[in-house]
């Protein structure tokens, strides 16, 4: 409950301040115009746009999701939070923030590229939700112990790129094979070994977040 | 009355190379006012993180009870009241909205009254919908210690509890650093004559730089 009031608080304070959804909106506009643009008239294979997807997702998360402890950061918040909750509290409460900005954001890049690019045909829909969910926490989770990091160190922009590459590296390779077997349109008996690789992936990286967050929390 | 108190044990703190202080021991009761006293530099503000938990002392330790209960690290924060000059609370929230946040994270149900009653104490009550983004640092400073008594801590601890307030802001600060002593442990870091005079006890931190 008390993670979910910090959330609470987080997502009252980003409708006032606008600091990653503008940031996030502009990206995803910014991203899917330069690659329409870029491909033009050109017919592109049906694959290329399923990789071109996590593209624009892992590249969209790279600019808004760091925001969750940045903002904290650059506003001198974080002592205040220091004061009044647990780190695990912290904790929950930004991975909650950062699931429903992912969602919301991969919904909406989602529906953007099924509107845009004609190629983009699942031929297995449930096996693509499937993915798009647990790759969806894979990157909250991901994302937001890897802010936690960056809040600290003085070059954020620079490192939040850096560190993010070799951890979501696994996730979107994962990703972009599914995404692969959907447009095929293969079952989910036949994915099951990427399914379970994605649940692995999130299962271990929620794991070391908990365990490494008290020490990155305090300085 | 709530018996809290807190101990140093050879608390020793450097920054890289450099030694801030050494070997503090030291016995802290509730029921009395304690001011942390040294020149600029002398890490004044330094101890007081350490005792708050924010960040850890190089050697020692600083044990926290609440009559026999020992406090553990993670449940500090329902304890103390920290009020300092690095201390910044949320610029596009109003005064009650930070107050009904900051009680319904710290895991209590807001208490509109006496949220009211110490908004009252520090003349903000008139000014509780504005947004903190607007307030002088004056009222800034008195917000940070509304945030640090609303819910009612054993351990007060006030770094340079005065700075930017006036004579009747600091005033009505005195009066309510009395009135909270009576009970708690208030703990002052302050170069501030008038806020040591406050104190019945004080740590002179020069006194633990180097005695070897």
């Amino acid at each position: 409950m008390k993670a979910y009031n910090l959330f609470k608080k987080d997502w009252q304070s980003e409708l006032r301040t606008r600091y990653a959804i503008n940031a996030l909106a502009m990206f995803i506009l910014v991203t899917i115009s330069v690659i329409l643009f870029s491909i033009g008239s050109e017919p592109i294979s049906k694959y290329l746009t399923g990789g071109l997807l996590w593209v624009v997702i892992f590249f969209s998360a790279m600019s808004g999701l760091s925001r969750a402890f940045v903002s904290e950061e650059e506003r001198g918040t974080t002592l205040t939070l220091q004061l009044i909750a647990k780190p695990s509290t912290i904790f929950n409460g930004k991975l909650i923030f950062n699931l429903l900005l992912v969602f919301l954001m991969n919904i909406a890049i989602t529906f953007l590229y099924s509107v845009l690019f004609d190629s983009f045909v699942i031929a297995n829909v449930s096996l693509f939700i499937t993915a798009f969910i647990f790759g969806n926490i894979g990157i909250a989770v991901s994302s937001t112990i890897i802010a936690s990091i960056i809040s600290k160190a003085s070059s954020k922009g620079t490192l939040y790129p850096v560190l993010s590459f070799p951890i979501l590296l696994p996730l979107i390779l994962t990703l972009l094979e599914i995404t692969k077997f959907s447009i095929d349109g293969k079952s989910i008996e036949e994915s099951f070994v990427e399914i379970a690789v994605l649940i692995s992936y999130d299962v271990i990286m929620l794991t070391a977040s908990y365990l490494l967050f008290d020490f990155i929390w305090k300085d | 009355m709530n018996k809290y108190s807190l101990t140093l044990k050879d608390v020793t703190k450097t920054f890289g190379r450099r030694l801030i202080f050494k070997d503090i021991n030291y016995q802290l009761n509730s029921g009395k006012i304690y001011g942390l006293a040294g020149k600029n530099g002398s890490g004044k503000s330094t101890l007081a993180k350490i005792i708050s938990g924010i960040i850890s002392p190089t050697k020692g330790s600083v044990i926290h009870h609440s009559g026999e209960k020992v406090i553990i690290e993670e449940e500090l924060h329902d304890y103390l009241g920290f009020v300092s000059p690095y201390l910044v609370l949320y610029d596009e929230f109003t005064a009650e909205e930070n107050l009904i946040h900051f009680s319904k994270i710290r895991g209590n149900k807001p208490d509109i009254d006496k949220i009211h009653f110490w908004l009252n104490e520090f003349n903000l009550l008139d000014r509780k919908h504005d947004i903190l983004k607007g307030y002088s640092s004056g009222m800034k400073q008195r917000m940070k210690f509304i945030f640090a008594l609303l819910h009612s801590p054993s351990l007060i601890l006030l770094d340079e509890p005065t700075s930017n307030l006036d004579q009747p802001g600091k005033q009505k600060v005195y009066e309510i650093i009395k009135r909270e002593s009576a009970d708690n442990l208030v703990i002052i870091a302050s170069n501030e004559e008038s806020d040591l005079e406050l104190c019945s006890e004080i740590i002179y931190l020069e006194n633990f730089k180097n005695h070897e």
